[in-house]
């Protein structure tokens, strides 16, 4: 009993979408667009945290060593820090290291390199780079180190000359605060635009079962049960949601290769590939939102019109 | 089989449409009911089909209080009733043939009997040859025809026809009674309203008449007198 009116059902839905053509064809159209949006903004919000991964890469918090502190306690001070649950990484630059990078890095400026030679030794310490697995973690991980050194200092001499991380403090705050704050605005509009996209598509379903009011009606008057009466219609919503999914998925392709032939010079990743890499995930999630907002937008729709 | 105890209507504005109205139906009887627009012809349908309540008074048909029916009974109960309106109240985006088979799918009867009744009901109203048109495609005296075929597809215990032929010409309106008599020897109570002189003198069966929301005459063997 179930399956045959289920697939009654069904088959009213795919016959009801093909016969009112022009206005199947209109919900179709405004799917295509609520789910554009919710693509895009699933896409730029890729996009958006590989470029924050990116910019926090680059930040890292440099300790510079006396040029006379022994390698033997650079390299535990190195495990030590190494340990921090905060830290990603740390990279060990000896003397010579730190020289030939500086070396490499003015190799055009003959005035540097010059009162290089004329010194005769090396004037640099070695260096640790730390990373840290969120920007947000360097103000630990300074202190930590702070401490450290009071805690040499006591005994011994200490070993660092100097952090960097307090002359970039101001930065790395500042940065670290955008990011966070992009991060929440960047989510607050996804549910925003979502919202509106689920709003315009229910008006437009409700606009086009609004000329069926006389349907419905009749189909109760005629004995039918409301979920008898109501399925052919989210049928239908279901149809445009699926149909309107296909359609997002397929335009998206040319698209997203225009934007990323633009973007690939700020991009640190390339979103085309990106995108041929997960477009079933994608086309999954955008068939879901199709089908549940065409489904849900039929059911309020056809809500008020049941009441007979 | 259909009683109406004391039935009063006033609508929330406060007009009276029904006014303690008191008769019964019995099983097989052709009874027309006449009376000026306004009358409350129309709002005693409804409370037949349920889809207005009583403010007073009772409706039942056979054993059931028809305003105490809840939805899923409501449905249930609508499938024992066949309704023909003015206006043909068919689906305009399916065809004759499926309209009619509507009307069995949600009664859920099985696809064979679909196959087999719809094109047999089909013929009795003498449609047959149209089965596959739109009502848009349709004259009116066929979608009456087509909404007769609908009422009577799940042999309804009881036949409504709600100014069947008000909007008809009067070759159609004649077609169009001699089906429905024909269909009250076949053993179904009919009850028809309307304001047509000459299909209730055609008729010569029971006529109530109705005015100002009161029945003011129930004639056995009844003419048209207003």
């Amino acid at each position: 009993m179930f399956f045959k009116k289920l697939r009654r059902v069904i088959k009213a839905g795919f016959t009801n979408f093909w016969r009112n053509g022009v206005v199947s064809l209109a919900s179709v159209f405004v799917m295509v667009i609520a789910l554009a949006v919710i693509g895009s903004l699933m896409l730029s919000s890729t996009v958006f945290s590989s470029i924050i991964a990116d910019v926090k890469a680059k930040v890292d918090v440099n300790v510079y060593m006396k040029t006379d502190a022994p390698e033997a306690d650079i390299l535990s001070l190195k495990k030590s820090v190494e340990v921090l649950p905060e830290v990603k990484s740390v990279e060990y630059l000896s003397r010579a290291d730190a020289l030939g990078q500086f070396k490499e890095r003015h190799k055009d400026n003959n005035l540097i390199i010059g009162a290089l030679d004329e010194l005769g030794e090396n004037p640099l310490g070695a260096v640790l780079n730390i990373k840290a697995k969120d920007p947000s973690q360097y103000e630990s991980i300074a202190k930590f180190l702070s401490a450290d050194e009071s805690a040499l200092a006591s005994g011994q001499k200490t070993i660092i000359d100097k952090v960097n991380f307090y002359q970039n403090k101001l930065v790395i705050d500042r940065l670290t605060n955008i990011l966070s704050a992009l991060e929440r605005l960047g989510f607050a509009l996804i549910i925003l635009l979502i919202i509106i996209a689920i709003l315009v598509t229910v008006n437009t379903v409700r606009v086009t079962i609004y000329s069926a009011r006389e349907e419905i009606s009749v189909m109760k008057l005629v004995g039918a049960s409301n979920n008898y009466t109501r399925g052919p219609f989210i049928m239908e919503g279901i149809i445009s949601g699926g149909l309107g999914a296909i359609i997002t998925t397929v335009l998206f392709y040319p698209l997203v290769a225009w934007f990323s032939e633009i973007a690939s010079g700020f991009l640190g990743m390339s979103l085309i590939d990106y995108y041929s890499a997960n477009i079933l995930q994608l086309f999954i999630t955008l068939l879901l939102f199709g089908i549940i907002i065409g489904a849900f937008a039929s059911l309020i729709a056809v809500h008020r019109y049941l009441k007979v | 089989m259909l009683y109406f105890d004391k039935v009063s209507k006033v609508y929330p504005d406060g007009s009276i449409a029904l006014h303690n109205v008191k008769f019964t139906v019995a099983r097989g009887e052709f009874v027309s009911i006449v009376g000026h627009s306004g009358a409350g012809k129309t709002t005693l349908i409804k409370m037949i089909l349920g889809e207005e309540k009583p403010s007073e008074g009772t409706v039942s048909f056979e054993s059931v209080n028809v305003q105490n029916l809840r939805k899923k009974k409501l449905s249930l109960y609508r499938r024992k009733i066949g309704c023909v309106f003015q206006d043909f109240r068919l689906i305009p985006s399916r065809t004759a043939y499926e309209n009619i088979a509507f009307a069995m799918e949600a009664a859920g009867r099985t696809d064979d009997e679909i196959d087999s009744d719809v094109p047999d009901v089909l013929e009795l109203v003498g449609l047959d040859k149209k089965m596959s048109n739109f009502p848009h495609e349709l004259s009116g005296g066929e979608k009456q025809r087509v909404a007769i075929a609908r009422a009577l597809i799940n042999q309804p215990e009881l036949v409504i026809a709600d100014e069947p032929t008000g909007n008809l010409d009067p070759v159609n309106t004649h077609d169009i009674v001699q089906i429905l008599k024909k269909v009250n020897e076949l053993g179904t109570t009919i009850l028809l309203t309307t304001h047509n002189r000459g299909v209730v003198d055609e008729l010569k069966k029971r006529v109530i008449t109705l005015d100002a929301g009161k029945v003011i005459r129930d004639d056995p063997d009844g003419k048209y007198s207003l």
